[in-house]
């Protein structure tokens, strides 16, 4: 959920979006937003799931330091997406296990 | 290879104010940061900053750091975004990254100032999507606008629990609970003060137990402690949340401290362990200094004051200030970091801070 | 839980008594005053620097806590919107014959309007009254913060400290 209006920030005045499409699914993200926040603003918490045993995981640290939001992003897996802004036709996976180059799973 | 005087690690307050310090006094300066964008985690705080008016006190935290990005454009210093810094080699050459390339500065003098990251902690169902860092979700309301959850619960009530709690209200979500392992509320009163009239309610000698969810974060289970911190069976409460933020504390981001070989103490009350450093902030490897949260978790206010007192220190060693006049300068910020250092939150800081600079000067060694 | 600021984020009685920015019986009795609850002696001024009237004392060092002096307050209300710690409250007893206003700082959306009728709450966060805006100001110099003046029945002054905000379901 995006934060429209603020009492502090105000409006939010940003309007350029770019296409991202995430397991398939095409959604709208702020430019330059990072993908972790393209994801959550559409209600996506889950962006990987554990080698082992495959619980999910999502967003923890924010930047960049815990490396739990990785997923893979086009094509490259271990992508930091706290820290990695979205592009117009990033193409984003749910991560499993360690990931594979060029391909998802 | 490209150089620089004085190569600063990190564009947040204590980094910024550093290399404004410098540039004024006519350095070169090259200000590295990994993010996109200058300014570290000043953007986020959109409260009204404490101290006096040469702290900016009432000013909003994001409109101090617009003040300090403007300062370091208008004094030309060069700010080399989306570069991590990866090891500082022999005779203070800077590797970093930039554009998927590696690359070298030379530099004369380095000023960590790296910042801090978030502690995490350990409760069943701690990994489950939803739950996050207070500082993360701070992040996200603030700076991406992003609301993580609307029915949050926030651990701990130190002032970054505290007013990530409000502020998460201001972004449009309920904090239904604010849980606190200690008898009493760690931060500033008054910003506790805020959440209660807001209705937010507090368990201090609470825990969190478990966290459950089928994939994601749906209830918490909170249980009360005894005086040794023990649970106490047949007191759980069960919350209904989408979100569990967790503010318990930072640690000091001192990797590149560790690489170049600086001494290091142990201080729980600085956040861990911390690079030694003197009056001038200069660490036990000379030409190395620190400014910020690495020195020592404390809060943006300070780190800007420790940045400016690096930043003096670098300057006076290139001799872009005579001693004389650089030591007036320094005093100027002792006094003001020391106002910061007072009263109940603030002199177990000074005490620590004090320690640390007594051990880098060749005092008392510990262990 | 215990009592008091450290326990509960809520001043007890008994640390509202004993500190120097709150106001006597007989001044809240005059007319408006500053209602200053900063019971932490945390580093902090601007308070003292707000007003005009010299009529709040920080000095040095900066953690002293904000002293009121009630002769010179006006009730002019800067040093509330200028508080961080959002802890300054403008009280005014006599309003009318049965009610007093209240103005506190209020930085949520959505934010009342004038003439609204608004639920007030307690330290808190419980219902205490009804109440109705009758001021609403935000001007540049407050940066976001806006300043509510509330008219309640004269027995709650002491009670009330802010309005109910709207939640998200």
């Amino acid at each position: 959920m995006r934060v429209k209006s603020h009492p502090i920030l105000g409006e939010d005045y940003r309007s350029e979006f770019v296409d991202i499409t995430v397991d398939g699914k095409k959604i709208k993200a702020m430019a330059g937003e990072p993908i972790a926040a393209a994801l959550l603003a559409a209600g996506i918490k889950i962006f990987r799931n554990t080698p082992k045993t495959g619980q999910p995981r999502g967003i923890f640290c924010g930047i960049g330091r815990c490396t739990d939001c990785v997923m893979t992003v086009n094509g490259v897996p271990n992508v930091r997406t706290c820290v990695t802004p979205v592009e117009e036709g990033m193409v984003v996976e749910t991560q499993i296990g360690h990931g594979r180059w060029g391909e998802n799973k | 290879m490209k150089n620089t005087q004085v190569a600063i690690i990190g564009a947040g307050p204590a980094g910024l104010a550093a290399a404004i310090e410098i540039a004024s006094a006519g350095g070169k300066v090259t200000l590295f940061d990994e993010n996109q964008k200058p300014g570290g985690q000043l953007f986020k705080q959109i409260h009204k900053f404490f101290g006096s008016r040469e702290h900016k006190a009432g000013t909003r935290g994001f409109r101090i750091a617009e003040k300090l990005l403007q300062d370091t454009e208008e004094l030309g210093v060069e700010v080399l975004l989306d570069s991590p810094v990866y090891n500082v080699f022999d005779n203070f050459t800077v590797g970093y990254i930039n554009s998927n390339k590696e690359q070298a500065l030379q530099a004369e003098k380095i000023i960590l100032a790296t910042g801090a990251s978030e502690n995490a902690l350990a409760f069943p169902g701690g990994t489950l999507p939803g739950v996050m860092g207070a500082g993360a979700a701070q992040t996200m309301i603030n700076v991406n606008r992003v609301l993580p959850g609307k029915e949050i619960i926030m651990i701990g009530s130190g002032n970054v629990g505290l007013i990530v709690s409000y502020q998460l209200m201001q972004a449009g979500a309920d904090v239904v609970a604010l849980v606190e392992a200690a008898s009493g509320i760690g931060g500033y009163g008054v910003h506790a003060g805020k959440i209660r009239r807001a209705g937010v309610p507090l368990y201090t000698s609470h825990t969190v137990k478990d966290v459950v969810g089928e994939n994601c974060v749906e209830e918490a289970v909170i249980v009360e402690l005894d005086e040794n911190w023990q649970q106490i069976e047949g007191t759980e409460k069960h919350i209904k949340a989408d979100t569990i933020c967790v503010s318990v504390g930072l640690n000091p981001l001192t990797e590149l401290a560790r690489l170049v070989g600086c001494d290091f103490t142990f201080i729980p009350a600085l956040g861990g362990h911390v690079p030694e450093h003197d009056k001038n902030m200069e660490t036990t490897v000379k030409g190395f200094y620190v400014a910020g949260d690495i020195s020592g978790v404390e809060e943006a206010s300070s780190a800007m004051e420790e940045g400016r007192l690096a930043g003096i220190a670098c300057a006076e060693s290139l001799g872009l200030y005579d001693n004389q006049k650089a030591s007036e300068l320094k005093q100027e910020v002792w006094t003001r970091l020391d106002t910061l250092r007072k009263g109940p939150f603030g002199q177990k800081r000074k005490d620590e801070k004090d320690k640390l600079i007594k051990l880098a000067e060749g005092g008392e060694q510990i262990g | 839980m215990g009592s008091g600021i450290k326990k509960t984020g809520v001043p007890s009685r008994e640390e509202l008594k004993n500190i120097p920015g709150v106001p006597s019986e007989a001044r809240l009795e005059e007319g408006p005053v500053a209602f200053i609850e900063c019971v932490q002696e945390i580093p902090c001024n601007p308070c003292e620097e707000a007003c005009r009237f010299d009529a709040i004392e920080v000095g040095k060092p900066i953690t002293n806590l904000p002293k009121l002096n009630e002769e010179k307050c006006t009730g002019c209300g800067m040093c509330v919107a200028a508080c961080p710690g959002l802890a300054i409250f403008k009280l005014h007893k006599n309003y009318t014959a049965k009610t007093s206003i209240v103005e506190f700082p209020f930085e949520y959306h959505p934010c009342p309007q004038k003439d609204d009728n608004v639920r007030c709450v307690n330290r808190e966060g419980q219902f205490v009254v009804e109440g109705k805006v009758i001021q609403v100001k935000s001007p540049k110099k407050f940066d976001a913060t806006v300043l509510l003046t509330v008219e309640i029945p004269r027995e709650y002054l002491l009670e009330v400290r802010s309005i109910e905000r709207k939640r998200c379901k």
